[in-house]
């Protein structure tokens, strides 16, 4: 978890991911964001996620991207 | 005689009264509605800005229908729209209202306080159209002046100085290019269009032409599924999209996750894509599969309205060649010229520049940038003309096709976003004054803008981040950042942007 807060730190520094609910509904990454967070995880975990799997509700929180990233083979 | 874009929306009214004109998420307005409510808030705007025509006014609103009542509106009042993106960093927006010095900006609740302690005028959509009572005779009288040469709409695009350029076009030039759309692919009232581009793209305003003059159902798909393709398709599925006009990048986006093949495949008749190259292996997923569509390669910088050149996808494109731009729309006239300003021959690169009525009438407020990109023609010597230099190379074929090359100068196109590499710099080296040598190349292949920088220490991509999000909107902002102790000079002792570009684009 530790792991995907620092890639979304990483990605918009000004923001504090972890007093939110809901990073789409709160506005703090945008489409932007979203495909190169995609990059980073496919890259670091080695993995290819399904288009399909690409909804807002994977990535609204870091356990949602968490279990994405396991869906998807991940060690996480 | 068309001059203007209010009185054929009004006969496209008069026939489709009933019918749904535009769709966002759960609501929706008839012709008649849109209408109403454009014309009280068009009564509204004027009882504030009083007899002022041809003089802009902002819209700072998201994608929804109330932005298309504003935009109307600010047409029925006879002065061009100027759409702002609710996205942009505070400075950017206030450079570009600072130099265009709209009469006032109209936005909503929940974005005026963007506007907190500054004199400008603001006004907001939901008390113009409330407020306000159509009255007919006014309107009348004030279009009935309107020629087909004032302005319609502006339009923002970078400038290599940091402050953006604003595009002027009128009336007259965006029929140009409907009379050519409609003659060549046929659109009525049975289209129905899956708007996905900002509406701070010239493809937005094309969109509402069509809605305005072919009686076309506009479905504004929000700006935030361009990161989920999947739901993107579902929505086109659900509101019977058949015509799209994007950019490649979210087609191409579509294509690596074989979503064509996962969801059921929109009942799209035609497909629109400009603003980048469409890589050919991307493009024949979609050309291979969706065989009852017909797919069109768009080019065209803003400043001749839309696009300039077309190439109708009719036979199946050799995978290892890029897709040709084509050959020039109806009513324009394409000059290939050499550093001699003489016309190229087959197969000789040269400079593409705009002849016709498609062009716009320049750069508002700015005459120095106005002068240097529309110019005489150099083949003319017997009366004024002016044509437009794009900056772009190309070469035309033995068939009469024209193949893009790339740029003369530092501008790329991301995302859709036009965009000048030289803006970036500037505003790093002398505004944010964050390093003191600095060149920003873009990788084409991996679509990411990569910085060098000159240091003797590194600045970390999140203090980069943190420092360029409150001058730039987040299209602009590099993805990479590399530190050299000295950035390659040329023989001139200038940065090499050339060796940057070369070394970006071979790594991979």
């Amino acid at each position: 978890m530790e792991e995907i807060i620092a890639m979304l730190n990483e990605i918009r520094p000004e923001h504090d991911f972890a007093s939110s609910e809901d990073y789409i509904e709160d506005g703090l990454i945008d489409s932007f964001d979203i495909i190169t967070l995609i990059n980073m995880l496919e890259e670091k975990y080695n993995i290819s996620i399904d288009g399909i799997d690409i909804i807002p509700e994977n990535f609204n929180t870091a356990e949602n991207i968490a279990e994405l990233v396991r869906k998807s083979g991940g060690n996480i | 005689m068309n001059i203007n874009f209010l009185d054929i929306f009004e006969n496209t009214v008069k026939k489709k009264i009933n019918d749904t004109a535009v769709v966002h998420r759960e609501s929706s307005v008839t012709f008649s509605e849109l209408m109403l409510s454009a014309k009280n808030a068009a009564c509204s705007l004027i009882g504030i800005i009083g007899n002022s025509v041809n003089v802009p006014v902002a819209v700072f609103l998201p994608k929804q229908i109330s932005t298309i009542i504003a935009d109307l509106a600010i047409m029925y009042s006879c002065n061009p729209f100027m759409n702002l993106d609710v996205k942009t960093p505070k400075d950017r927006i206030f450079n570009t209202m600072e130099l265009i010095k709209p009469l006032a900006v109209i936005t909503d609740e929940k974005n005026k306080a963007f506007f907190d302690g500054t004199s400008y005028n603001v006004i907001l959509i939901d008390e113009l159209i409330n407020s306000g009572k159509a009255d007919e005779e006014l309107l009348l009288e004030r279009r009935s002046r309107l020629i087909d040469t004032d302005p319609m709409c502006l339009i923002n695009t970078s400038g290599s100085t940091g402050t953006p350029k604003s595009v002027a076009l009128n009336h007259r030039s965006f029929f140009d290019f409907m009379y050519w759309s409609v003659e060549r692919f046929g659109f009525d009232d049975s289209f129905v269009v899956g708007s996905l581009s900002p509406v701070v793209f010239d493809i937005y305003d094309f969109e509402l032409c069509l809605m305005m003059m072919c009686g076309a159902k506009l479905v504004l798909l929000d700006a935030s599924l361009a990161s989920f393709p999947a739901k993107l398709l579902e929505g086109l599925n659900k509101n019977s999209v058949n015509f799209i006009f994007w950019v490649p990048s979210i087609m191409v986006n579509i294509a690596n996750m074989d979503l064509l093949n996962k969801i059921d495949i929109p009942p799209l008749k035609l497909v629109w894509f400009a603003g980048e190259v469409f890589p050919t292996k991307q493009f024949l997923y979609w050309y291979d599969i969706m065989k009852n569509t017909m797919f069109v390669n768009m080019y065209g910088p803003i400043e001749i309205t839309l696009d300039c050149t077309y190439y109708a996808v009719e036979k199946r494109p050799d995978e290892n060649k890029p897709l040709p731009i084509g050959i020039p729309c109806r009513n324009t006239d394409i000059l290939i010229l050499n550093d001699d300003d003489k016309l190229c021959t087959a197969g000789e690169e040269g400079e593409l520049c705009v002849r016709g009525t498609s062009l716009a009438m320049g750069y508002y407020n700015n005459p120095e940038k106005t002068s240097a990109a529309f110019v005489q023609n150099p083949l003319n010597t017997a009366y004024p003309e002016t044509i437009y230099r794009t900056g772009d190379i190309v070469f035309c074929d033995e068939f009469g096709l024209i193949h893009f090359c790339g740029r003369k100068d530092s501008l790329i196109k991301h995302m859709g976003y036009r965009i000048e590499l030289g803006e970036i710099e500037h505003v790093l080296i002398n505004k944010l004054m964050l390093v003191k040598y600095c060149c920003a190349v873009y990788n084409y292949s991996k679509k990411k803008i990569v910085l060098y920088y000159e240091k003797d220490s590194d600045i970390s991509a999140a203090d980069f981040r943190n420092a360029i999000k409150t001058e730039f909107p987040a299209y602009m902002m590099p993805s990479e950042y590399i530190r050299m102790e000295l950035l390659p000079r040329n023989a001139n002792g200038k940065i090499d942007r050339l060796l940057l570009k070369k070394k970006t684009n071979e790594e991979d």
